[in-house]
């Protein structure tokens, strides 16, 4: 089975997100990815660990336009005779996959977190984060949008063969008149680790220990909805049934009561950490480790022992 | 301009999900229906903000069944001028944008707005496939909107970061927080909603791409392991070594 992977490179490197649709791609058939803008090609070409046998770089198109990366991707799924196509859900399989999915008449399978069973069938996330529906597409080829952080993939030891694809893709839809990036932080979406808090911790002036926290750990911050609401912390931190929906290793909460809005967003984190005065704060019931207690107390005293076992190491 | 909004239906946020008829569906008893709030929040009070500054109208449209008019009712209060519902259960996501670009293409809309996501299937796919089917561009994840004759400056969410671009009509947008700020409807809109038109269509023939087979819950966490306040000791050891995360 021929697989295409399209995946985002424009930040110029391959993010944790690409490697993991790579290799989703490589257990479901012969992966081809297919990308666009400048990124240098033993980047890609590293893109062989994770199971691509070839890398299709489109060398002309430098925006993430979902017009342009339709052509883009359809003319790729000619090339190489894909059946599947492969997205991560991140913010531009948001905008592209939908899009690939009607130019092709292909299912779309929307934040799939498990490979298909036997029988074609896939888990997605549903309900933001309360259930799992197992879905399965009704046409000859797939598109399936991989929900972030669904698998670990395993790095292997192999190179891609990569190559310049040329298509002809149209011009952007629209100009692009600046770009404001992320820089420094660990971007949240992506983070194995996130520091969380909520209004229970009274206001933006404390986060230094949030942040100190998140730095010992190489997370990522986060927050309640009425902390960015407040202004306390940007939006883009906030996590949640209408925020953003997080799945890291690792999610610790302090200062956050634990409403079921909240947790829609967080619920799919492999280990919860809960931080709270409050012995009947909800969140309790969706932790694996609790502790009762005064966040300002806890997170400096966390942070220590964090460092302690880092420094041993 | 002429604003066409897509408004679907969702849960109340604080329902209890569970399913029946061996887990094949949802369990809509006792269920409170609620606009999905990136429909309602965002992209209608923004379509109705850009109206009253520029003139136009603004449509609200639904895939749904009779039972969806107590929502689009809503939609009528805040401010939307009149609706339109394509009386057919929103199958699968292709299924809808099918039946909205049908009917956005015959009525010459300028621009397509969608929510960010439906808060119960989470898909972010319905906007993408009716821009597709227009053939016109799409903004995804556009957190500020602004409009000037027919150009738009849109500040939209990608990868890592923030874009702003612009682009003229027609074409579809996705609306995500940060585009406007919730209106509550007043009593007078909530009047003037009674006698507002609300015009169902029949919908146009298309295929059903992906069915949804079961549901399961997800399983459930076993009870959380406390530790005292004055030993994060070990609490960094139990996530060092029993759960490896650390
Ligand atoms: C339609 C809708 C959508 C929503 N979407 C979201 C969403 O996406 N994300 C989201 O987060 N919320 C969302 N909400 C809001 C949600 O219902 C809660 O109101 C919100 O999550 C509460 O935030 P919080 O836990 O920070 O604050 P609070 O509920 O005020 O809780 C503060 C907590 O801090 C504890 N505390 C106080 N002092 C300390 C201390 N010194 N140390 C430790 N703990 C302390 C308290 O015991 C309490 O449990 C939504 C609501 C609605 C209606
Ligand atoms: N049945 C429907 N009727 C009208 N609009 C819809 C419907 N379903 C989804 N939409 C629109 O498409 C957006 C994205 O939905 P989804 O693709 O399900 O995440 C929603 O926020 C709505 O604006």
């Amino acid at each position: 089975m021929s697989v295409l992977v399209y995946i985002d490179t424009l930040s110029g490197s391959v993010s944790k997100n690409a490697n993991e649709a790579v290799f989703y791609g490589s257990k479901l058939g012969d992966v081809t990815v297919v990308t666009n803008g400048g990124i240098a090609a033993d980047k890609l070409a590293s893109l062989g660990n994770f199971g691509a046998k070839k890398v299709l770089a489109h060398r002309g198109i430098n925006s993430n336009d979902p017009a342009q990366l339709t052509k883009l991707i359809s003319a790729a799924v000619t090339a190489c005779g894909a059946n599947t196509i492969v997205f991560s859900q991140d913010l531009t399989g948001k905008a592209v996959a939908p899009r690939v999915s009607a130019a092709l008449k292909a299912g779309l399978i929307a934040g799939a977190v498990s490979l298909p069973d036997a029988n074609g069938i896939f888990k997605v996330n549903v309900f933001s984060g309360k259930a799992l529906g197992n879905v399965k597409a009704n046409t000859a080829i797939k598109v399936i949008n991989l929900t972030p952080n669904s698998l670990a993939p395993e790095a292997g030891n192999a190179s891609a063969a990569v190559e310049d694809f040329s298509a002809d893709c149209g011009a952007s839809s629209y100009t692009v008149k600046s770009v404001q990036k992320q820089e420094g932080e660990v971007l949240l979406p992506e983070a194995d680790v996130v520091v969380s808090a909520g209004r229970g911790l009274k206001g933006a002036e404390n986060w230094g220990m949030v942040e100190a926290l998140a730095k010992t750990l190489g997370a990522a911050t986060a927050c309640s909805r009425p902390v960015a609401d407040i202004g306390w912390r940007p939006h883009h931190e906030h996590v949640g049934q209408t925020g953003l929906a997080i799945r890291p290793n690792l999610y610790i909460a302090a200062g956050i009561s634990g409403a079921i809005q909240h947790l829609a967003g967080v619920n799919g984190s492999k280990v919860i950490v809960v931080i709270n005065t409050d012995p009947e704060a909800p969140f309790f019931k969706a932790a694996d480790y609790g502790v009762i207690g005064d966040a300002f107390d806890v997170l400096p005293k966390l942070n220590a022992e964090i460092q302690k076992l880092k420094s041993s190491h | 301009m002429k604003f066409l909004v897509c408004i679907s239906k969702a849960p109340d946020t604080t329902t209890k999900i569970d399913f029946v008829d061996n887990n094949t569906k949802f369990n809509e008893a006792g269920v409170q229906y609620i606009v999905n709030p990136y429909d309602e929040w965002y992209a209608l009070v923004r379509a109705l903000e850009l109206k009253e500054t520029l003139g136009g109208t603004v449509t609200t449209i639904t895939v749904g069944t009779p039972e969806d008019e107590a929502i689009i009712r809503k939609a009528l209060a805040i401010g939307a001028d009149d609706s339109v519902r394509i009386n057919a259960d929103a199958k699968d996501a292709y299924y809808t944008a099918f039946q909205i670009s049908d009917f956005a293409k015959k009525g010459g809309y300028d621009i397509v707005f969608v929510g960010k996501e439906t808060i119960n299937y989470n898909g972010s796919q319905v906007g993408g496939m009716i821009a597709e089917m227009m053939a016109v561009p799409f903004v995804s994840l556009a957190v500020k909107f602004d409009l000037a004759g027919n150009t738009a400056t849109i500040h939209k969410e990608t990868n890592g970061g923030e874009e702003i671009i612009e682009l003229n009509t027609p074409f579809v947008i996705s609306a995500a927080k940060g585009m406007a700020e919730q209106r509550i409807p007043n009593m007078r809109g909530i009047m003037a909603a009674r006698t507002k038109p609300l015009q169902a269509v029949e919908p146009v023939a298309c295929d059903q791409l992906v069915s949804f087979v079961s549901y399961d819950l997800p399983k459930t966490k076993s009870a959380c392991k406390f530790v005292s306040p004055d030993n994060m000791a070990e609490l960094v050891n139990l996530l060092h070594t029993e759960a490896k995360v650390i």
